[in-house]
Formats: structure tokens, sequence, C-alpha cells
């Protein structure tokens, strides 16, 4: 599956989580996400998580990207 | 560099805090079972100012300021304030009205709400049992792709904005201005008003908390919402340790009075209970936090959270001139009133600001 990316930078807690687990029910794995502040970087790394990724945090200037490594739990 | 405040240890000591100080800072003076209240302290707020005139609630309450100020310096030096701001602000602005004149209604915000409960006030379950309800309406139109839409990076200079009022109306304070003779800033002789702990430990307090609650996220609508939406029970257990805490140190203090009658600065109607914590809570979902996150987030530059607090400073002028604030004897002529027109605004802004559903 091709990675998919949610932009979520300026939205207000939750609806980047929100954005990121809808992504996941729907079957995405491979996630790209972009947020733009530290709250929402720690719960999207949180629900990443807890739904059994890993996530993996860079800076891009003021973005901060959001890869999910691959899955531990579910195999694809 | 990883921030010890927002694993759950973290943000269970931040409410621990947070409980053990509302109850000292009413043992120092505050209002019983109001060691801490962030709608009841910025209605007094408004009356300093005069916005309304109901003289028994009246005082410039340094406890918001260092909120504001304590999570301003914490987000400074972790690097995380900035100035942000530009996503549907007059509604926001309303939404802060609404929910202070639902929290008006049943008589504090959530804060209070759990702080009454832990000082023994039985008429506090029926408002938690409210706010729970709210936010769980709120969460059904979260579901369905509410937002109030992005917000933008602005200028590094106009985050300080609401800090700086806050530091102004600390100056009010000390030197007790008057502005014209027999007018503001009006401070009450008597009722809740006339109740403070001394000023500094009222304004350590509120750094302290305010510092510790900009780190840990702290936010007690969240904490519901979070495990209705997603089974995230990591900020309940802040709002649960803020709980179990007073309680502990009211029990310690002999401030525990358990009951549903002659509780301080409450009232016995069970619907209205209900139903005023209600909007709050879903007012509150809709903008994103409740009143104490707004209050660290202005800290933090969030321009959006300062529109939301002033509109409930603004708000708590409207219910007390408008004959919607409760008292302990009861609600107000026109509380219903008020809480009514608010549920219709929440459910119309609900239903109206969604974005379409697509990550």
């Amino acid at each position: 599956m091709s990675t998919k990316k949610v932009d979520a930078r300026g939205l207000s807690c939750p609806q980047p989580v929100i954005l990121v687990d809808r992504a996941i029910a729907d079957g995405n794995t491979d996630l790209e996400i972009l947020v733009d502040n530290e709250v929402a970087r720690e719960n999207v790394s949180r629900l990443i998580n807890r739904r059994g990724m890993k996530a993996d945090v860079s800076q891009n200037g003021p973005d901060i990207i959001i890869r999910t490594a691959k899955s531990l739990k579910i195999a694809v | 560099m990883r921030n010890i405040f927002s694993t759950r240890t973290g943000i269970i000591a931040v409410g621990a805090v947070i409980g053990i100080g509302a109850a000292l800072l009413q043992y120092f003076g505050n209002p019983p079972n109001m060691g801490i209240c962030v709608a009841c302290f910025e209605r007094d707020i408004a009356g300093a100012l005069g916005l309304h005139r109901a003289d028994v609630v009246q005082y410039l309450r340094p406890e918001i300021m260092g909120f504001v100020l304590g999570a301003f310096v914490a987000a400074f030096l972790a690097g995380e304030y900035k100035p942000r701001g530009g996503s549907a602000p007059l509604i926001r602005f309303f939404l802060g009205i609404f929910a202070m004149l639902g929290a008006l209604v049943f008589l504090g915000c959530p804060w209070r709400a759990l702080l009454r409960l832990a000082g023994g006030d039985g008429n506090a379950i029926l408002g938690l049992f409210g706010l729970i309800a709210g936010i769980f309406i709120g969460v059904q139109f979260l579901k369905h792709g509410y937002s109030l839409g992005r917000s933008y990076s602005q200028r590094k200079a106009s985050g300080w904005i609401f800090p700086a009022l806050m530091v102004g109306l600390f100056l009010f304070l000390v030197f007790q201005v008057t502005f014209t003779p027999g007018g503001p800033i009006f401070f009450s002789l008597k009722g809740p008003g006339s109740q403070h702990a001394p000023i500094f430990i009222s304004l350590i307090a509120g750094l302290v908390i305010g510092a510790l609650a900009q780190r840990s996220r702290f936010c007690t609508m969240g904490a519901f919402r979070d495990v209705i939406l997603i089974k995230d029970f990591h900020l309940i257990s802040g709002a649960a340790a803020l709980l179990v805490f007073a309680f502990a140190m009211n029990l310690i203090l002999g401030q525990f009075k358990p009951g549903f009658e002659g509780q301080p600065i409450a009232h016995t109607d069970h619907v209205w209970n209900f139903l005023g914590m209600a909007l709050s809570g879903l007012a509150f979902v809709l903008a994103g936090g409740c009143p104490g996150r707004q209050l660290f987030l202005s800290g933090e530059g969030d321009m959006d959270a300062s529109i939301f607090a002033t509109g409930m400073i603004v708000g708590a002028g409207i219910a007390h001139n408008f004959a919607m604030a409760s008292s302990p004897k009861g609600i107000a002529a026109f509380g219903p009133a008020a809480v009514v027109v608010g549920f219709l605004f929440c459910l119309v802004i609900g239903l109206t600001q969604r974005d379409k559903i697509s990550a």
C-alpha cells in the first residue's frame, strides 16, 4: 500500500488524532503525518503506539513529520 | 528532549499538585470548594473590572494571571512559545460566552466540579454527569468531521498581548487602582469575592500550576473526551489525581463536608446543575479545551484560545447583568433561557462547521 499522507498542521486538539485514527481504521499502515506543534506530535505518536505501530519523528523547518515505522502487530 | 511531564506519571503528578494546591489555597483564604475555579475566577475578574456589578464576586484573581504567565514562561523555555491564530475567532468568542453562561448556571468550571466533589458537595455529581453528557454530544460532532479550520502562525510579537493583559491586571491588583470615585477597580467587601489567599501565595500557585499544566497538557475536558473518543485514559488519570488528592487534602485540613444541602456557593437544582454543565462541556469540546487549558494555550501564544478566554470574561458580565447566573438560592430567572440559547448556538455550530471527512 502506498504512503498515506495526513496534513494536520494548524488543526487544534484532537483533530490530528482523529484524522490519523481514521486513516489507520481505513487500513493504512504506512502513514506520513505533518503537524506543527509538540502537543500534536505527542498525541499522534501516542495514538500510533497504542495502535501497535512505532512513530518515527523528524523535523522539517516549522513542520514535524511523523512516519509510521513498520507495523509491529498488524502484518500487511 | 523527552518531556517527562507529558508521561502518564507526569500528568498524574500534575493533577496531584493542582488538587493539593487548590485545597491549600482554600485553607489560605480562597472561597470554600473553590480553591481554584477558572470560570468563577474569571467571573470575579469581570466583576472587578465593572463588567458586572454583583458586589459579592469582584476580585482580580492572581491565580488566573499566574496560569497564563506560568504557561508563557514554561512554553518559552521549552521552545514551544508559538504565536498562532485565525481559526474562526468570532465563533470561539461566542463559545466562550456560552461556556461561561453554562458554568455559572452550575456554579463552577470542570475543575471546580471536581473540587466540589472532593469537598463533599453531592450536587457536583450532577454537574459532572452533565459535563460528560455535553462532551459526549461534542464528540459526536468531532466524529462527523467538526472543525473550526486551521490556525496559522502569527508574528512573534503578537502572542504577548494576552500575557501582557495579565501583567496589567496584576499591577491593578497590587496598586489597588481606582479609576473613578466609587468606580472600578471593584473589590468585594463580602461574599466569595472578598475571600482570597494572600496575593503572592495565589500568584505563585498560579505560576507553578500554569507552568506544570503547559508542560503536561492537563485538560479536564480532554480527559473525558479522549476516553469517549479513542478510549485513551492518559488525560483522565490527571483529572482523577486532582480529585483524589484534593479529597485527601480536604480530609487532612478538615474541609470535607458531605451532603447536598447548604453546600458553599452551590445550589441543589439537579436539572439545571446537569444542563448548565452539559452546555459548558459541549462548548469546551467545540473550542478544543477546558477553561484552564484555554489559559495555558493563551500563554503559549494561541490567540484563538485567548479569544475564547476573553469570551468567558465577557460572558460572566452578561451572566450577572442579565440575571442568568445562579446563586446559592438557586437558578436565576433567565438561567434556563441562557442554557437553551447556548445549546441552540452550539448545535448549529457543531452541525455547520465541518470539513469533508478525508485526511
